[in-house]
């Protein structure tokens, strides 16, 4: 089965990000971008998916700009066969991002779609979800465990309290939390082979997808500062502040 | 105008999340409609009709809705929900994993863990991790939302008489099902619900020495968070991870142990109500956000706060 893993350049999670002077956007000039972490968990479980034999092929897939090429080679470094660009220089919402990949789906036949639960840049937490309902597939969100038995996948799931496992008809969509794998890194040959390995390019309209977007941004602005508060002087005076001054104890 | 609220429950008890919800949509205004999806869930949705503000209960108890899989919830979501100008969810693992599949399904977008209500088309919600705030104005006819449970005081739970309507969309996609829960051993609560949060960093030294915490969260009823650097050091597992690549949490109570405060990982926490540090570094930039610092060697502040609770 062909496995599509969904993928999204985003600023490196590491950057403490500034908001414009304007308060128009986030100031993303000159700031290291990466792939997103999640979708790294995503990269990882389809490559591993390969190499236990059950995944004949891995295609990563991110919309973009021309950028977003690094990061879709370094999914090609990671072990993803060959890649798809989704040439845009909007920037695409959830929705529209979803009725992309749906476009895909349709074209590429994959068993299943893999991508982060979240990128840390927008924080939707949308798209798989969304995919799943515009192409009928099953949805396996916050995966910590995927395993593919006979026409079944068996996921586990993060919940609330503990964790829970499904069953899901293919093809279905996967996203990924923290406690799925520990993603490998790229080393320099496979750096080297990934830029030899295919890369296409293809445009919303030759997928017929309308992105036009479903919210409008007033305004960006840097959240609260919180300020310092006390010092207390020992564990008694750290409990009796706790239960007396805050009511949290 | 009106709300339609996706109750969280686990069929006998209406959980508390739900009532967050049931504030956010009072600022948007109109009626508020809560849907009591699942099995054999009269009893949460009686309690949902008692909740101050609801006007109406519908209740759809289906085989097809008992784990809230999101095949057939969203299909019923979506169809309720079509009439409707907001709907709305906290957002807890349910809602975010069957609210964007509803919207989805009416081609709406949604706008995710909102912190604010500005009017009923315009909010405020975090992006990068909480160190920005977006103001957003939905241009959908269909406003779809998730609401962050700590951004919204709880609506009372008793005071309420709304009337409960049985509806009968029975949707059952037959494409998944499910399998088993495995509801963790400890009376702990999950890291992103929690209402207190004890969290341990490098200065752990060992994952040994995690047990001082897990004692003082059990005395709290609260739960076990750790820093990126207490996970890539090996001492506990990554879902336990609080940072801007780990889980984001706001509860009551957060108490941060031996955590210098790097910038990711206040990405993830400092949203809390109360922040409470302990490190032996009395420069640590945790001390910067924290509510209430003590400056002492956790190994000597940890189990005295232990005795003390």
């Amino acid at each position: 089965m062909k496995i599509l893993v969904a993928i999204k350049r985003v600023v490196d999670a590491n950057v403490k990000v500034r908001v414009k002077p304007d308060n128009s956007a986030v100031d993303l000039s000159n700031v290291k971008m990466a792939v997103n972490p999640f979708c790294e968990i995503a990269i990882e479980e389809a490559v591993r998916l390969k190499e236990k034999g059950i995944a004949t092929e891995v295609v990563v897939v991110s919309a973009g700009t021309k950028d977003c090429q690094e990061q879709l080679r370094t999914g090609l470094a990671l072990g993803a066969d060959r890649a798809l660009q989704i040439e845009t220089d909007a920037e695409v919402e959830p929705l529209a991002i979803a009725k992309l990949l749906a476009a895909l789906v349709e074209k590429e036949q994959p068993g299943i779609v893999m991508m982060g639960k979240q990128s840390i840049d927008g924080e939707n937490n949308q798209t798989g979800q969304m995919l799943a309902a515009l192409t009928n597939m099953t949805q396996g969100t916050f995966a910590s465990e995927v395993e593919v038995a006979g026409e079944e996948l068996l996921v586990t799931r993060e919940v609330d309290g503990g964790l829970q496992k499904i069953g899901l008809k293919l093809p279905a969509v996967v996203t990924t939390d923290l406690r799925l794998n520990e993603p490998r890194y790229a080393s320099l040959p496979n750096i080297m082979k990934a830029k030899r390995k295919p890369l296409e390019t293809i445009t919303p309209e030759d997928l017929g997808v309308d992105v036009a977007p479903r919210l409008k941004t007033l305004e960006v602005t840097m959240p609260e500062e919180r300020q310092a508060g006390i010092k207390v002087a020992n564990v008694s005076e750290l409990v009796e502040k706790l239960t007396a001054e805050a009511g949290v104890l | 105008m009106a709300t339609l609220i996706i109750a969280e429950h686990d069929n006998s008890t209406l959980k508390a999340s739900t009532l967050h919800a049931v504030t956010a949509a009072q600022q948007v205004g109109g009626d508020i409609d809560v849907l009591v999806a699942g099995s054999g869930c009269q009893a949460a949705a009686d309690e949902a009709a008692k909740v101050a503000g609801v006007s109406k209960v519908l209740v759809a108890d289906n085989a097809a809705y008992a784990n809230q899989l999101a095949e057939n919830v969203a299909k019923l979501v979506a169809e309720v929900g079509a009439g409707y100008s907001h709907i709305m969810a906290t957002s807890t693992p349910e809602a975010k994993n069957v609210l964007p599949r509803a919207a989805a399904l009416l081609d709406v977008g949604q706008i995710s863990d909102i912190l604010r209500v500005d009017s009923a088309d315009t909010f405020g919600r975090p992006i990068y991790a909480g160190n920005a705030i977006a103001t957003v104005k939905s241009l959908d006819a269909i406003k779809v939302i998730t609401v962050r449970g700590t951004a919204f005081e709880a609506a009372a739970a008793e005071g309420g008489s709304a009337a409960v309507e049985a509806i009968s969309a029975a949707h059952d996609a037959g494409v998944s099902s499910f399998v088993s829960d495995e509801v963790a051993q400890s009376d702990r609560p999950e890291l992103t619900s929690a209402k207190i949060i004890v969290s341990g960093g490098r200065g752990m030294g060992n994952g040994e020495n995690f047990a001082m915490l897990d004692s003082v969260a059990d005395k709290l009823g609260a739960a076990v968070g750790a820093s990126r650097a207490a996970v890539d050091a090996g001492f506990v597992p990554n879902d336990m991870q609080v940072g801007q690549t780990g889980k984001i949490v706001a509860p009551d109570l957060y108490v941060a142990v031996g955590i210098s405060g790097a910038i990711q990982h206040l990405a993830g926490m400092k949203d809390s109500k109360y922040i409470v540090a302990i490190n032996k570094d009395d420069e640590a930039p945790i001390f910067q956000v924290a509510d209430y610092g003590l400056v002492a060697d956790l190994f000597e502040a940890v189990p005295e706060l232990d005795s003390k609770l």
